[in-house]
């Protein structure tokens, strides 16, 4: 059994790369990653995304709330300054009557710290020139101040701005230091009086309050563990916050500008243009959050709330990390599990895989595995076996045969020795006879062929000369080759006065009778008369021989007239008759000479056996068939021969004087 | 609002003595080191024009790195703003030298309040109107019948020059401190330092292309503001001191345009003392605007020296408003003219 690399690779190493194992391994864990991954992101996004939905109800809830608290708070605020106002534009407040109701106005209001009714400065004003009663809690109760003492108020925002605007306006906050450094705001509201149907500015009715409950409800918002409320004035400007040290320092638009962020900016103006939104925002300390913003509408203020994502997210995230190692644990234990499949379904492979190495090296013996599962690696080992079994037989058998054919050659060989060795091999055959020469040469086939020649003296006058071809090869032809030569002889020597037509006729008769191949034999038999030179000859279906003169000419004897030997009884066959001169030549052959072949399938041809043999003349009878046989072989350039080569060549040189 | 102004009368002196001592207890350390030991210092007042902020950081930073003690001057920096008037401080001998806009200076010296200008220190006007877009106001002849804020006293003489210039007739309101009447709409162009309530302005969230802004230095109306005043009778007896002070000022301006981190922590610790509101980002805007009005055109070293040219404009303007019957002898403003006679 030959032995090659390829089966021994397969039989030993495989690269760990590619073992069943580790691809089953490989795709599995990478496709359970895959899905898994997919699984846990698109669940955690969602997650997230339901959240936030959540969320932004939520935190309009929460912003809503807060934000209606302190609306509460501002509007009572004004509506309580505008009913003084109306009433100061309905009444003709004496002086006293104006400084009880003012002091009543902000002891009936327990978010108002303080209220000013500030008059016109004109002249003609209700009190004819600047007059501007305050009155302001105390411990005690309440302080009085005119604030005409104080500075000029007619050019401050609290008078200017509503005037101007002819509306309530509530100011911008602002520290107050008598009002124990607390944040305030002052609501201011104009009012008028009408003469002869001609409506006049007469003053500002004022409210201040302290932002100190209202910045309560703002910092008393906690979202999660971080998360809060803040405070923006219509200026953007923080009036409530975590970071004290902001409040009233830093705006909305100072900290984008410190950041450099036209982002923050932009929400600024969004926030400050009364709009609401939920919107993703970064913390002053940089945390990453979702801010929902409301306006404070009486004031123009806005009121935001902070989610910190992180804080938001982290029930999500825990979860997902606890989803993402469970799976973790599962792609363990996965991998686990295939590996023991793997290797269940591996192990008998690969034992199954070095039986078949072994026996790929010709050790039939090799044991194989055993095998107790019922499944396709079972099956294969079993099938396996079988082929193992039959592959043995096979071989056996086959060596066996090979035996027996080897034995058959060589007896095949043995026979075609034999049969050779019946032929005359001797030359010159009679060396004491001058008056003719004989000399032939076979080239037997690979197979065992069926040519033959044969010459024996008859009488001291008369030699005998047969050349014969048997039809077919093999030990048929052989055996029909040897009897036709022995009937031949043993016939010719017991008569001892015998005509070559009788020789082929009771050869004929012999070989027809017990002939159920129907092998026949062409043969040509000759008759030399060595003292005149005359041949009597008898042609069965034969080549016709060639007639070499003296002078070189080369002719054919005719062709023969009879059948071949063999095949069927009751044949004559006819005499003919040629004298040979002295130095004329006779050349006889078989057919395996004229169609002798070349790699073409060219034949060797009467005409070139002509040609060649005219240009012989003049040499010896071996040394000219010599000189065809190579030029045969030359033709032949090494193609095999089917056909046994046969040539005989009878010089007549006459008798001497 | 309404209790400020209460406060601010009674709580006033007491403000400012706090000050005081504090900028005691910040000079004696930075007195020390320096070489002018051997003659005793001469003892001097200041006062800001206003609460402190980013427009006075050079003297506050002359006086924190011991430039005024260096050459020779035991300084103490007076509190400015509301109800503490430097020129007043200044006519009454509280401070001996004092902050004051050149308008203020020429009106007082023509008055006979004879004060001279030691050193100037803007070299640019700040002034600007600014107005909304929307309001239609793209030129100064629009402003024509619109509702014009206009600070009180000598901060309007500059606009009221304006006017007159572009024969603008605009209703004039009074404007206060804030900018809050015209972010409100109660006006429809607002004054505006180009180093303050310009930068407030932007900071409530308007944009500035959404402004229409008139600097009135564009216009030819440079009336450049800050700088350094003393009184005649003490600058004759002591110009050197005079001196000694406009280059320890300028040091300390120096210092803080090469420092402006530091001198911006100063700042907000100066109005953190003084209970004012301090935002960095906005005394960051005014210190680089000081620079801008202190160094104009990419100087690299302030000047100082108050230019004839702005001196003929201001003094010319005033004798058109009718505020001053006649112009006051450069020389004489300036100091020049005494310090020669030395």
């Amino acid at each position: 059994m030959p032995k090659t690399d390829n089966l021994q690779t397969t039989g030993t190493v495989i690269n760990w790369r590619h073992r069943i194992a580790v691809r089953l391994i490989g795709v599995f864990v990478m496709f359970s990653v895959l899905i898994f991954g997919a699984t846990l992101g698109y669940n955690y996004y969602q997650a997230r995304a339901m959240i936030t939905d959540k969320l932004e109800v939520t935190a309009r809830h929460l912003v809503t709330a807060a934000a209606g608290r302190v609306e509460t708070v501002i509007t009572s605020v004004t509506c309580q300054t505008e009913s003084m106002a109306r009433s100061l534009e309905t009444f003709p407040y004496s002086k006293p009557q104006l400084l009880d109701y003012i002091n009543a106005s902000v002891l009936a209001h327990p978010d108002v710290f303080g209220s000013a009714v500030a008059f016109d400065s004109s002249p003609d004003s209700r009190f004819h020139g600047p007059y501007a009663p305050y009155f302001y809690r105390t411990p005690e109760g309440t302080g009085y101040l005119d604030l005409t003492q104080s500075y000029d108020y007619s050019t401050q925002d609290w008078f200017q701005i509503p005037r101007e605007l002819e509306k309530t306006e509530w100011s911008e906050p602002y520290f107050d230091e008598g009002g124990g450094n607390a944040l305030m705001a002052t609501c201011s509201v104009p009012f008028y009086e009408t003469n002869d149907g001609q409506k006049r500015f007469s003053g500002i009715v004022t409210a201040d309050v302290s932002l100190k409950r209202l910045t309560d409800i703002v910092s008393s918002i906690k979202v999660l563990k971080t998360g809060y409320g803040f405070l923006l004035s219509r200026n953007g400007t923080f009036l409530a916050h975590p970071r004290q040290d902001i409040i009233m320092n830093e705006s909305i638009f100072s900290i984008a500008e410190m950041r450099d962020s036209l982002g923050l900016r932009g929400m600024g103006r969004q926030m400050t243009a009364g709009e609401s939104g939920f919107i993703p925002y970064k913390t002053l300390s940089g945390v990453d959050s979702w801010m929902y913003y409301a306006p404070i509408r009486p004031v123009g203020w806005t009121l935001a709330v902070i989610f910190p994502k992180d804080e938001l997210f982290a029930d999500i995230r825990t979860l997902t990390l606890t989803m993402a190692f469970m799976g973790l644990g599962g792609l363990l234990l996965l991998t686990l599990v295939i590996v023991l499949i793997a290797r269940s379904i591996t192990t008998p492979i690969r034992a199954l895989a070095q039986a078949t190495g072994k026996i790929a090296e010709g050790d039939f013996e090799a044991p194989l595995p055993e095998t107790r599962s019922k499944d396709e690696v079972g099956g294969l080992t079993r099938d396996f076996r079988v082929m193992r079994d039959s592959l043995k037989d096979h071989i056996k058998q086959l060596t066996e045969t090979t035996a027996a054919r080897e034995r058959m050659e060589s007896e095949l060989q043995i026979a075609h020795d034999i049969q050779m060795s019946i032929l005359p091999k001797i030359f010159p055959p009679f060396p004491t006879r001058d008056e003719f020469d004989l000399f032939a040469l076979i080239l037997p086939a690979k197979e065992v062929g069926g040519d033959f020649y044969d010459f024996f003296q008859i009488s001291e006058s008369r030699l005998c000369f047969v050349v014969g071809d048997v039809s077919g090869k093999g030990v048929p032809a052989a055996l029909f080759m040897a009897v036709t030569k022995t009937l031949i002889k043993s016939f010719a020597r017991e008569k001892g006065d015998v005509t070559p037509e009788a020789i082929l006729t009771h050869v004929n008769e012999e070989l027809a009778s017990e002939n159920d191949a129907c092998m026949f034999v062409t043969l040509f038999c000759g008759m030399l008369d060595t003292k005149t030179g005359e041949i009597q000859y008898a042609n069965a279906g034969h080549n016709p021989p060639l007639l070499i003169k003296e002078n070189g000419d080369v002719t054919w004897l005719p062709r023969a007239k009879s059948l071949m030997a063999g095949p069927m009884p009751g044949v004559q066959y006819q005499r003919e008759q040629l004298v040979l001169s002295p130095g004329d030549c006779l050349f006889l052959y078989t057919d395996g000479v004229t169609e002798a072949m070349n790699h073409d399938d060219a034949l060797f041809s009467d005409q070139r056996l002509e040609t060649d043999l005219a240009a012989l003349s003049g040499l010896g009878i071996r040394d000219a068939i010599q000189q065809i046989m190579d030029s045969i072989l030359r033709f032949a350039d090494g193609a095999p021969q089917s056909d046994d080569i046969t040539m005989m060549m009878i010089r007549y040189s006459g008798v001497g004087e | 609002m309404t209790l400020i102004a209460k406060r601010k009368n009674h709580g006033g002196m007491r403000q400012a003595f706090k000050l005081f001592g504090i900028m005691l207890l910040m000079a004696c350390p930075a007195a020390f080191p320096v070489s002018a030991a051997e003659t005793p210092l001469t003892k001097a007042s200041f006062i800001p024009l206003w609460s402190p902020q980013s427009q006075f950081a050079g003297y506050y930073m002359a006086f924190e790195k011991g430039f005024y003690a260096r050459h020779g001057i035991d300084l103490t920096i007076l509190a400015g703003g509301p109800g503490h008037s430097s020129t007043e401080s200044l006519l009454n001998g509280k401070a001996d030298f004092a902050v004051l806009w050149l308008v203020t200076a020429l009106k007082q010296h023509a008055a006979g309040q004879r004060v001279v200008n030691v050193a100037q220190i803007s070299q640019r006007s700040a002034m600007m109107l600014v107005a909304r877009k929307t309001s239609g106001i793209r030129t100064p002849e629009n402003m024509n019948g619109k509702k014009v804020g206009v600070w009180s006293g000598d901060l309007a003489l500059p606009v009221q020059a304006f006017f007159t210039k572009h024969h603008v007739n605009a209703r004039k309101i009074p404007q206060s401190y804030t900018v809050n009447l015209f972010l409100r709409g109660g006006v429809d162009v607002v004054s505006a330092m180009w180093y303050n309530e310009y930068h407030t302005i932007l900071n409530t969230g308007i944009n500035p292309e959404e402004l229409s802004v008139f600097h009135l230095y564009d216009y030819g109306l440079n009336f450049p503001e800050d700088g350094v005043y003393m009184m005649e009778t003490a600058y004759k007896k002591n110009p050197a001191l005079a001196a000694a002070f406009a280059k320890a000022s300028f040091e300390g301006w120096q210092y803080a345009f090469d420092h402006p981190e530091e001198a911006l922590s100063v700042v907000i610790r100066y109005m953190r003392e003084a209970k004012v509101p301090s935002n960095l980002t906005h005394q960051r805007w005014m210190l680089a605007r000081m620079k801008d009005l202190i160094m104009p055109d990419g100087r690299k070293m302030p000047t100082g020296k108050l230019s004839d040219k702005d001196f003929q404009t201001v003094a010319d303007s005033l004798l058109h408003q009718g505020l001053i019957v006649k112009t006051p002898d450069y020389g004489t403003f300036t100091g020049d003219t005494h310090a020669e006679n030395r």
